[in-house]
């Protein structure tokens, strides 16, 4: 069992021809991912690798092959559009891997997709893997192993790190999601804490987050009020300068600079369990998993 | 991106903000040939990219314009926080009724662009807003719609009593959020917004941050960036497509994505280091990135010791392997190199080190713990 995606998730690659997309495909299939369709605005009617059809648009490939999810590899400049593009053909499920897209785009994306109930992961992000059925983006397969451990991160190596250090000891993994790190996301840690809640086969939550916003301290609060797994959390930036920042609305809006230890202590109060390194992990979730 | 302060006055005259008279010098003649067209006592004011620099003695007021030359003379050889002072602006000294607080920024909480504005304006405004957050109106604006009339007017309001105040200040609001959203700017202040007895309301100072992505479609933009202003060593990062903030310790970082470089400083200084710098060579495993974070990187005397953490996954690890044994070859690198290395295409990726002597580990924190420990050997 997993969160989101998993056997039955019938894929659409926007960008499939590209340089990454052509690549990342190819894992996704040999991964056992279903892949269904692809799409790159004048190259209808090809074929990618011998098998899978390409489109010109989403919705083109949607009516033909009944896609439910897209990943979108495609340059920031159009990335925007082809996630508007994806949640207006119809697909549940939205997962854009392509960083460097200007922040104040999404703020109109984002609303046109909850108008349409499309959920968004990322964008900047590694995208999801569900262990042993399905992986849509970029998160090496060779890592991941199947289990009982769900885990939600802001960032993309540091997630593999923690991962691997599970999968080496035995702890499988749920469902594995990256929402990405620049400021404004479509899925927050929140949403992915509450569908692990739901989901009978997550039985521990490994939660990694990073210095800067506030979105870790309301994970917690929403952890401690709504979540009746155990919860693990590291947060990277430990170390971090305060940036040279300038004005003060930053610091205005959120009456708060988003350091790492006003973070930790907001695990500490929501009773989610300290990862001071990565490989604390481990010791932690040994006394929680049956 | 942070602009300067001339540079976002400009963006905001562009606008239609009004604003009093001035103009930025680079040569303490040319400031006294502005005080001497403005005529009267006028502020010359440091143009870097710190805070605080009215206390660090980057803001004179000089009655004469011989006086605003000697203002000039002496802000513009000095440093704050550690940044050059290449240039001066140079204003009237405004005769000023009231100070107020008008920003907008782009809120990660409510996914939208958000004015935050308050009658207590002025350098303490963040003081204010900790201890009277009741002072501080917030609005957020649904950019499909833009900043609506009557959101304009409420935020006026909170600002103003006086009717002609009022007025004006609802077209600076309309003002502001055009300069934000046409410029994808992530942050936009004028701090203070004030009145002058006569009447008028005026941006005194201003602030505008870019958002970094923006740069690449708008070119215009990109050439505001002044690098004379920055840490020479970060201006290289860039140039080589890298992430890199200079600290101040001796354990030299190379990692593959931000999250991971952070964690990396993190265990260095959990292991009792401290690092010298953060460095992300990013998603790609270009040889010649790490070619070019090694130059970078051993160009601080500081470093006593440099330590490589890759996780492959788009990442290659044989491409950085490739990366440190062409680095190596190219120039004589003088304190130790820690390798560790996992994920994709590993097994080469040690071939290739052994052949040239070196050795790459497998655990993250071992290869910290020894980094440290060769750094507190040489030291």
């Amino acid at each position: 069992m997993s969160i989101w995606i998993d056997k039955g998730t019938r894929l659409v690659v926007q960008g499939i021809t590209g340089r990454d997309g052509s690549f990342h495909t190819r894992q996704m299939m040999e991964y056992g991912t279903n892949v269904v369709a692809g799409v790159t605005p004048g190259k209808g009617g090809q074929q990618f690798d011998g098998g899978v059809p390409v489109f010109n648009t989403v919705a083109e490939a949607v009516a033909a092959t009944d896609a439910n999810c897209s990943v979108i590899y495609v340059p920031p400049a159009m990335a925007a559009g082809a996630v508007l593009e994806a949640a207006d053909a119809g697909v549940e499920l939205v997962v854009c891997i392509t960083e460097g897209i200007p922040v104040l785009d999404l703020t109109t994306v984002i609303p046109f997709l909850d108008e349409r109930g499309v959920r968004l992961i990322g964008p900047n992000c590694p995208g999801l893997i569900s262990p042993g059925s399905a992986k849509v983006g970029i998160i090496p397969g060779s890592i991941v192993t199947p289990g009982p451990v769900g885990l939600v991160s802001r960032s993309g190596t540091l997630t593999y790190e923690v991962v691997h250090h599970l999968t080496r000891n035995g702890m499988g993994q749920s469902t594995c999601v990256g929402i990405g790190g620049d400021p404004i996301v479509g899925t927050d840690f929140i949403d992915v804490l509450r569908a692990f809640n739901d989901d009978p086969a997550t039985e521990a939550i490994v939660m990694i987050g990073e210095i800067g916003g506030t979105a870790e301290q309301e994970a917690a609060e929403f952890v401690k009020a709504e979540v009746k797994k155990p919860v693990v959390g590291f947060i990277a930036g430990q170390t971090a300068p305060k940036g040279r920042r300038m004005g003060h609305a930053g610091a205005i809006i959120s009456g708060s600079s988003g350091t790492a230890e006003e973070k930790f202590q907001a695990f500490e109060a929501a009773g989610i369990g300290i990862m001071r390194r990565p490989v604390d992990v481990v010791e932690l979730l040994k006394g929680v998993l049956k | 991106m942070n602009l300067h302060e001339y540079q976002a006055r400009d963006l905001l005259k562009a606008a239609g903000v009004p604003m009093f008279d001035g103009d930025v010098a680079a040569t303490p003649t040319e400031a006294e040939a502005i005080a001497r067209r403005l005529g009267g006592t006028v502020v010359v004011k440091a143009q870097v990219h710190a805070g605080g620099r009215g206390k660090a003695g980057g803001v004179k007021l000089a009655r004469t314009p011989a006086d605003a030359k000697e203002c000039a003379s002496q802000i513009l050889v000095m440093t704050i926080k550690g940044l050059v002072v290449n240039k001066v602006l140079v204003v009237p000294a405004a005769d000023i009724a009231t100070e107020s607080y008008v920003g907008l920024i782009l809120d990660r909480a409510t996914q939208l662009p958000v004015f935050m504005v308050s009658a207590a304006g002025g350098v303490d405004i963040e003081e204010v807003a900790a201890a009277t957050p009741e002072k501080i109106t917030r609005l957020a604006v649904d950019p499909r719609y833009g900043l609506l009339p009557h959101q304009a007017l409420t935020l006026a309001l909170a600002l103003y009593q006086e009717w002609d105040h009022v007025k004006s200040a609802v077209k600076i609001m309309h003002q502001l959020y055009k300069v934000f959203m046409a410029n994808g700017a992530s942050l936009a202040e004028i701090n203070p917004l004030v009145t002058t007895p006569d009447g008028r309301v005026l941006a005194l100072d201003a602030k505008i941050v870019i958002d970094e992505n923006e740069l690449d479609r708008r070119p215009d933009l990109a050439v505001l960036r002044d690098e004379s202003a920055e840490e020479p060593s970060e201006v290289a990062a860039r140039r080589a497509n890298l992430s890199f903030i200079k600290l101040d310790g001796d354990v030299g970082c190379v990692v593959n994505g931000a999250g991971l470089a952070m964690a990396t400083m993190d265990l260095v200084k959990y292991y009792g280091g401290e690092p010298a710098n953060f460095l992300d060579i990013g998603g790609s495993s270009n040889p010649e990135k790490v070619v070019n974070a090694l130059k970078i990187i051993t160009s601080d005397p500081a470093v006593k010791v440099i330590l490589f953490n890759i996780f492959g996954g788009i990442t290659r690890t044989d491409d950085v392997a490739n990366g440190i044994v062409t680095a190596t070859k190219q120039f004589k690198v003088e304190v130790p190199i820690v390798i560790r290395l996992t994920g994709t295409n590993e097994e080469e990726a040690v071939k290739i080190l052994e052949g040239v002597g070196m050795k790459a580990m497998n655990d993250m924190d071992a290869a910290v713990q020894q980094a440290v420990a060769l750094a507190k050997e040489a030291a």
